[in-house]
């Protein structure tokens, strides 16, 4: 969401008064802190455990002794990450198999979370791990849902029970568990129809199958996108039916996916899968950290601020923060920065890992080869280009591509990277001006 | 009367929500911080979102000062009005054409319910002896071809389709062409879902929208936007791409029967002045109900 996208932007400016008074007061604390709350609420987290959240978060700050800190607004940061991630839980968590299989897994969730395409991603999934897998078409109510089931399960290559549509859902998971047991399957999971948690009816079916089949994990599918009523939703379908996990779908958009605090904090139970895309791979564990920084929309950027502080040598990272500061990172620097880089780590990962870069570098292809180009490229400028690479016109352009070997628009993506780059760093820059800023010796 | 229809699609919503708004309406003769706090809290977890929740509740404190209003239930009813004012005075209907053919484009995100909201628009314009015509434009999701075949053999349109994986923009092409031999009343084009943030698929959509402007002027008559009212702050978002992608002309705001309030709505109309056409309220085929603002304000603030 563009209004909030930021929260550092929005303490650095909660806390922009400060510094002349050199002292963090309650008030202060509490402005922040108010910005935490908007961020999260617009996050779509809910209001009850948003309330809650920022109470127990000024208790806290108010414990900790801010005022030491070098930047108050890092620090705050700092304490809303680890209070969201703790409140995700602390580790990853994955479904148990059963020692006596098949594991019998039921998914269960609203109309339109995404249920059938995740019952066979995670079918796939475990496929992988070479367990013989089954699928069970327990949606008897929406038209073609057995037919999706059982196209996605031909794709896969995976066997699927079906009854039809006129038998009863509870008839089905029975009978494909009984088939299950008996060709020897390690995990059955079954798909059942999407309903309301309001509808006492469709709810009792899902009570009553769970008698009688007796899975060993239920899990609620939540849509990424989900607001406020997330929370009513995990509350039902938990207090109902009781839940094994949480498995978030959609999560390749751009939804802050706030609806994962609200229901892991309702109901206690762990997010324990991730859905990321179109495609039948697209499954991942679930890791809180990560999440609790995506809601804040910040990136993974403490990770990064320790990756940068193993990487890179004082001097030069002290000569970086006056450059950053005085907004006169060149093409040399550039060129510094990514021999550095080399030692962090894969790009794709650094670029995740920086707020707001997701997007914005989807569009600049970053691998090994085309950084040894962009070396090329950089090195067959002169002194002057590489200060300001303003003065590159059409014809220095043809010259610098030829002198690297590679091609006019590489270079022209190459400028333009460097472009964004240098955006980028301004950013970063205006983040720790005024205070010192050792903590982020240099992202590049 | 459309408001005891909404009255039955938002009957669960209001339990939360308006067992909220009765006691502060009868629990408070003053409108003290505690007040105003507590109607910011209602708003927002009615999925307004907390900065237009802020604006509205502030721009109420400011009338209210301004009018001199000490009353509770007098201040509940001017923020009624303002969000009636925002949805929309006029009851915004579907463009059907009075002569010739009405195409309806379909979009929307993973699993907001559009196929089986164009199963409901298709019954409902069959009741009004329609011609219609289904176009089977998702042709990514397995099985959804099926699905809205399903629809259109219930409720009596024809369809026409491809196999899974063809070109959504030739499937709407010869549904088209088959609209017009067959002299239908309404033509719509289901898509397939697909998140605003995907850059390709919003452009395979516009593609679809170019081929129905090119083979039929003025079509289409009605982009449709479906949104799930269990949405967050995200169908912000949504509407903005698909807006800008295929200028979107009306939403459907689906799932109302469930404990959501779809008041993401409200930021949507304000900022993008997109209105809402109709609402779902159901599974059922009649199910699906023409969204007015008067009575989404009441049926929302109404003991």
């Amino acid at each position: 969401m563009a209004i909030f996208s930021n929260l550092t932007e929005k303490l650095q400016h909660a806390f922009a008064g400060l510094r002349k008074k050199g002292k963090l007061s309650e008030d202060d604390i509490k402005a922040a802190l108010k910005e935490v709350q908007i961020a999260l609420l617009e996050a779509d987290v809910n209001y009850k455990v948003v309330k809650k959240f920022i109470k127990d978060l000024r208790e806290k700050a108010i414990g900790k002794d801010i005022l030491e800190s070098l930047t108050p607004a890092q620090q705050v940061i700092k304490l809303v990450n680890e209070e969201l991630t703790n409140l995700m839980g602390k580790e990853k968590s994955s479904i148990m198999l059963a020692s006596n299989p098949p594991t019998i897994i039921m998914m269960c969730g609203l109309q339109g979370a995404g249920k059938s395409t995740t019952c066979a991603k995670l079918a796939n999934f475990y496929k992988k791990q070479n367990k013989k897998v089954m699928l069970a078409a327990c949606d008897v109510y929406r038209p073609a849902a057995i037919k999706q089931l059982q196209v996605l399960g031909e794709s896969l290559d995976i066997p699927v029970f079906t009854l039809g549509e006129n038998v009863d859902p509870v008839g089905i998971a029975k009978g494909a568990v009984e088939k299950a047991r008996k060709s020897a399957m390690d995990i059955i999971i079954i798909d059942t129809a999407g309903r309301l948690h309001l509808d006492e009816q469709m709810m009792n079916e899902l009570v009553e199958m769970k008698k009688v089949v007796h899975p060993h994990e239920i899990l609620l599918a939540v849509d990424a996108m989900t607001g406020q009523d997330a929370l009513n939703v995990a509350e039902s379908f938990d207090n109902q039916l009781g839940i094994d996990g949480i498995l978030m779908t959609k999560m390749d958009g751009d939804a802050r996916g706030g609806a994962a605090i609200s229901a892991k904090a309702v109901t206690g139970k762990p997010i324990k899968f991730l859905g990321t895309g179109e495609k039948i791979t697209d499954l991942e564990v679930f890791h809180p950290e990560r999440m609790a920084s995506r809601i804040l929309g910040m990136g993974d950027v403490l990770t990064l601020i320790e990756k940068a502080q193993e990487n890179f040598d004082e001097k030069k990272a002290k000569e970086l923060e006056e450059k950053l500061r005085n907004s006169t990172f060149t093409l040399d620097d550039f060129l510094d920065q990514m021999d550095s880089m080399k030692g962090m780590g894969s790009m794709e990962d650094l670029m995740g890992m920086i707020p707001g870069m997701n997007k914005q570098m989807k569009n600049l292809q970053v691998d090994e080869k085309q950084m040894a180009h962009n070396k090329a490229i950089i090195q067959s400028m002169t002194k002057d280009e590489r200060k300001d690479p303003q003065i590159i016109n059409a014809n220095r352009r043809k010259r610098i591509a030829m002198g690297s070997g590679t091609n006019v628009q590489r270079v022209n993506v190459l400028l333009k990277q460097f472009k964004e780059t240098q955006k980028m760093m301004k950013r970063i820059g205006q983040m720790g001006k005024g205070g010192k800023m050792p903590k982020i010796p240099g992202l590049f | 009367m459309i408001i005891d229809y909404l009255k039955k699609g938002l009957a669960k919503t209001r339990v939360g929500f308006v067992g909220k708004i009765e006691e502060l309406v009868t629990g408070y003769k003053k409108l003290d911080d505690e007040f105003f706090e507590e109607l910011e809290e209602i708003l927002i977890q009615a999925d307004i979102g907390a900065v237009t929740s802020m604006e509205l509740v502030k721009k109420l404190q400011e009338e209210a000062h301004e009018q001199k209003i000490d009353d509770s239930s007098e201040a509940i009813g001017l923020l009624k009005k303002q969000i009636e004012s925002i949805m929309g005075h006029d009851q915004p209907h579907l463009n059907i054409q009075e002569d010739g053919l009405t195409v309806i484009l379909v979009v929307g995100v993973n699993g907001t319910g559009k196929t089986t909201s164009i199963g409901k628009i298709t019954y409902n314009l069959r009741q009004q002896g329609k011609k219609v015509v289904l176009a089977a434009g998702d042709t990514f999701r397995a099985a959804a071809t099926e699905q809205l075949e399903s629809w259109a053999e219930d409720v009596g349109a024809s369809i026409v389709k491809q196999n899974e994986g063809a070109d959504p923009a030739a499937v709407a092409y010869d549904a088209l062409q088959s609209a017009k031999a067959k002299k239908a009343d309404v033509l719509i084009v289901d898509t397939a879902g697909r998140l605003h943030t995907k850059v390709n698929l919003m452009e395979e959509i516009k593609k679809i929208k170019r081929v129905l402007e090119r083979e039929y002027p003025g079509a289409p008559h009605e982009t449709l936007l479906v949104v799930d009212a269990t949405t967050g702050q995200n169908a912000i978002e949504q509407a903005k791409l698909f807006n800008k992608a295929t200028g979107v002309t009306g939403i459907v705001l689906t799932k109302l029967d469930g404990s959501a309030k779809g008041g993401i709505v409200i930021p949507i109309a304000d900022r993008l002045e997109i209105p809402v056409k109709l609402i779902g309220i159901g599974e059922g085929k009649e199910d699906l109900r023409p969204f007015c603002p008067k009575d989404y304000a009441d049926t929302l603030f109404s003991k």
